[in-house]
């Protein structure tokens, strides 16, 4: 095994450029290193100026994707060695504005994550006292995948239809409001209809799959998306059926 | 621009989030501001695994958990802080569950329970092993309801302001732009999270540097018991990544390299083949950290490229029980190790963990200065004395949030608005801060000093401590307190400095250090996990006392101690296996 590795890394200062540009730099190879140590490695070594999100680096908090040879990753879950002898060619999440460096703009998936109202409705809350409510593991099963979402934004990356327009909802909030209208406590899923079957909701996506491929955590936004598709489109011939009154 | 709320709270982790939601529940007409360095769901609370501890089963009882609480201790707990703390836990689990949490169950639909270390009774509500996540998820979305809770998002804090003893606010720097601003607040809490940061091996985030205690600790509030730092037994080698004490409540062994089961050497009960409460893998955590110390000396370590390890044996778990319940223990050691747990030895040591000290609060939360509060792990009010037992800290922040918001939004509400002063204090924070962007003099790399404070502090204030490697530590400290001040930025930029805030966190990480090694030199007696080789035994005449360190006007810190508070359970043997 080669001692070093190159690792090619956009680099965009928005006060001295208008343009990413990549620099380069050397960084040990070392059996156990993921992309992440390496770039810590720069950030202390080489260059303090190279900016990065990160922090639990175990694969959980979300903060750490980048595209490491083209394809969405969490860097701190990809080792050096499955690229040696390198070079790595590390740049930013697609389709998000960038801020700096490796740090993209996630302002709009916060504002649509809100839009499809991500908690528990209920037509009546049953008071704390009374205790549970009761959810059996088969109907935790029903939504548990779509709870697993770490709003890491792989799959917005990887998705073609939201790169072409930014107003589609996107997977991952398609797919968390999934896990709240699968959950048998929730009774929120006609209001949350009116966002996920408008043109930018889930009709928007025209079923590609590369989503759930970049999903680090299993969650199948696809999945959740034709699933919901199904829904909605039920719901709607419902809707046709009924006298006006009732619409 | 400044903005003016009437609660500003500093974290969006489970504390922060849990405070915001009880300002917004005790009067909507109060305007809450969450301000954090990260987005709140990437938060440390994000990474907890096991579970969170709360009376549910029908043959448990408050007692019983109060008392596994003060003994696991060491006595040192505040006891009518656990009497509240464990009588409200279960409710507010149950709150959790209620606005979504996937919790995991019983096959009838009940909410389930697992056995934890040093806790008597099955108590520890899970979802798989990713509690943490559902909880900061389930948190997070929920708080997105309530019109009146705003967020900074990515906006660092960087000092609180104070008017004549009364705390009004806080300068904080938002990465994405580099504007640096006061966010005024008629109540501040603090709900920052530990430091596991100033030590070298960790299983905490990059962003637990304990900001919110060294601001805390700047602005003149005292901080509690910092010399009891938590060594979980079971840290992946290299990483640090925690391997949940789950792994060893569902059954799991420790092995030393002769494939012995050696807690059975260190008062800790006998094996059986099966999990028993209380005793063996299922003792503290405190006690476990130091067999393995002793182990090492007998040399029935194994050594590693990493450091000496001993193994954690689930392979008689069998796979289907470790998918079910241990799943994310086997994608860790997949991914970060490269073994699979259900056909082979899991490499583990010691790492540091949690932090039993922080601000000093009284049971709502309130600290020595009027109008901050704080709670969660950056608090100590104090539950944990010098031993927290695993899963009482996320129900802590639940607990202690929830109060802390409620008390905060009661005192603001009556509160009135900042005085003028401020104004120069932020002013004078702008500048600061800019001058640091122009550049600070010094060449050093902020690294090398990070890695001098981490190997120091970890050669003295680690699993045993002693006088004389204290006494020394404390001089480095004050050395690298002073080469902090002026190390080397290269990156003058205003958009997302990433080397300014660590420098920031650097400073306040090596004022945390100093508290850790002053308390820990004054405390001369072993007790929980500060355990002194020069002074072996436990001393309730002395030291049945908490240690405040305030910060002097030179920066060294000056140690007080003041009494525990006893109530119902006095002073005994913690006894464990037996
Ligand atoms: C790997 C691991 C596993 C654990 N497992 C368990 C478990 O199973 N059960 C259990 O009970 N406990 C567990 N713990 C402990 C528990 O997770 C933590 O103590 C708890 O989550 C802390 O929550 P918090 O809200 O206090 O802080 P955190 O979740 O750490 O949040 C801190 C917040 O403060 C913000 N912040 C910090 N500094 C600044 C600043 N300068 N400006 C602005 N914002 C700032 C951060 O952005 C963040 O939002 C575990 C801990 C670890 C490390
Ligand atoms: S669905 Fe998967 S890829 Fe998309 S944000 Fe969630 S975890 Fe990341
Ligand atoms: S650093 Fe948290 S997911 Fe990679």
């Amino acid at each position: 095994m080669p001692e070093e590795i190159t690792l090619q890394v956009a680099r965009y200062r928005p006060e001295q450029e208008d343009r990413p540009t990549f620099d380069e730099y050397k960084v040990p190879l070392r059996k156990d290193w993921a992309v992440l140590d390496g770039l810590n490695y720069i950030k202390d070594e080489l260059d303090g100026t190279l900016s990065y999100r990160w922090s639990c680096r175990m694969g959980i908090c979300g903060s750490c994707g980048a595209r490491v040879n083209g394809e969405p990753k969490l860097t701190c879950g990809t080792f050096l060695t499955d690229y040696a002898p390198g070079p790595v060619r590390i740049e930013p999440l697609a389709n998000f504005p960038i801020i700096r460096d490796l740090v993209v703009d996630l302002t709009d998936f916060l504002v649509k994550l809100g839009a499809v109202q991500p908690w528990l409705i209920r037509d009546e809350d049953k008071p704390v006292e009374e205790g549970e409510y009761l959810q059996t593991p088969a109907e935790l099963d029903e939504y548990k995948q779509f709870s697993m979402c770490i709003n890491c934004m792989l799959c917005y990356s990887a998705c073609p239809v939201y790169g072409l327009d930014d107003k589609f909802l996107g997977p991952a909030a398609i797919a968390l409001a999934q896990r709240y209208n699968l959950d048998s406590r929730d009774e929120g899923a006609d209001r949350r209809l009116t966002v996920l079957s408008q043109p930018e909701g889930v009709w928007g996506c025209t079923f590609v799959g590369e989503c759930s491929r970049a999903c680090p955590k299993g969650v199948d936004p696809a999945g959740a998306i034709q699933r919901y598709k199904l829904t909605a489109a039920t719901a709607a011939v419902k809707k046709l059926l009924m006298p006006w009154g009732q619409r | 621009m400044s903005a003016i709320h009437d609660v500003v709270i500093v974290g969006g982790g489970a504390a922060g989030l849990r405070a915001a939601i009880a300002v917004a529940e005790a009067d909507p007409r109060l305007s809450v501001a969450i301000v954090s360095k990260v987005y709140p769901m990437r938060s440390h609370t994000v990474s907890a695994e096991g579970g969170a501890a709360g009376v549910i089963g029908a043959d448990d009882t408050i007692e019983e958990h109060i008392y596994d609480t003060i003994s696991g201790g060491d006595w040192l707990c505040d006891q009518d802080a656990v009497e509240a703390f464990i009588t409200e836990a279960p409710r507010e689990l149950l709150r959790l569950e209620h606005w979504g949490c996937p919790w995991s169950r019983e096959p009838d639909g009940h909410i389930a329970v697992r056995p934890f270390g040093g806790m008597k009774k099955m108590r520890t509500w899970f979802a798989a092993d990713k509690t943490g996540f559902h909880l900061l998820h389930t948190l997070f979305q929920t708080s997105l309801k309530y019109p009146s809770v705003m967020r900074y998002d990515e906006w660092h804090v960087t000092r609180l302001l104070v008017d004549d003893g009364r705390v009004c606010g806080v300068v904080a720097l938002e990465l994405m732009s580099g504007r640096v601003e006061a966010i005024y607040g008629k109540a501040v809490i603090l709900a920052t999270g530990g430091c596991g940061r100033v030590f070298p091996f960790t299983t905490n985030a990059a962003i637990k540097t304990g900001d919110g205690m060294a601001l805390a600790y700047h602005a003149g509030a005292p901080l509690k018991d910092m010399e009891f730092v938590q060594y979980h037994p079971t840290g992946l080698p290299f990483t640090g990544i925690l391997i949940t004490e789950a792994a060893r409540a569902e059954g799991g062994w420790m092995l030393n390299k002769d494939g012995y089961r050696y807690l059975q050497d260190y008062n800790l009960g006998t094996p059986s083949p099966g999990p028993v409460l209380r005793s063996m893998e299922l003792g503290p955590r405190d006690r476990l950290s130091q067999a393995f110390v002793k182990e090492q000396e007998k040399g029935r370590t194994i050594d590693t490229p990493y450091g000496p390890v001993v193994h954690l044996d689930l392979r008689h778990l069998g796979e289907k029980l470790i998918d079910t319940k241990l799943p994310f223990v086997r994608e860790l050691c997949h991914k970060y190790q490269n073994i699979d747990p259900v056909h082979e030895l899991v490499p583990v040591r010691p790492v540091v963990h949690y932090m039993m000290g922080g601000v000093h609060t009284d049971i709502n939360g309130a600290t020595a200065l009027t109008g901050l509060y704080a709670a969660g792990e950056t608090a100590c009010v104090s539950i944990n004395g010098a031993n927290r037992l695993g899963s009482n800290s996320l129900p802590e922040c639940l607990v202690f949030g929830a109060r802390a918001g409620t008390a905060a939004a009661a005192y603001a509400g009556a509160a009135a608005p900042a005085g003028p002063a401020v104004e120069a204090q932020a002013a004078d924070e702008q500048r600061r801060l800019e001058a640091d962007l122009r550049g600070r003099g010094g060449r050093e790399r902020i690294a090398t000093i990070r890695t001098e404070m981490q190997t120091t502090i970890e050669g003295a204030a680690g699993i045993y401590r002693d006088g004389d490697t204290l006494a020394k530590a404390a001089d480095k400290l004050r050395e690298l307190r002073e080469r902090a001040a002026v190390a080397a930025l290269d990156d003058a930029s205003r958009t997302f400095n990433t080397e300014l805030t660590t420098a920031l966190e650097l400073t306040g990480m090596i004022d945390l250090a100093e508290a850790i090694v002053h308390s820990a030199l004054r405390r001369e007696e072993s007790r929980g996990a500060h355990q002194r080789t020069d002074f072996p035994a436990r001393d309730d005449e002395r030291f049945l006392a908490h240690s405040l360190v305030y910060r002097e006007a030179d920066g060294t810190p000056r140690v007080e101690h003041r009494p525990v508070t006893i109530t119902r359970w006095p002073p005994g043997e913690r006894v464990y296996g037996r």
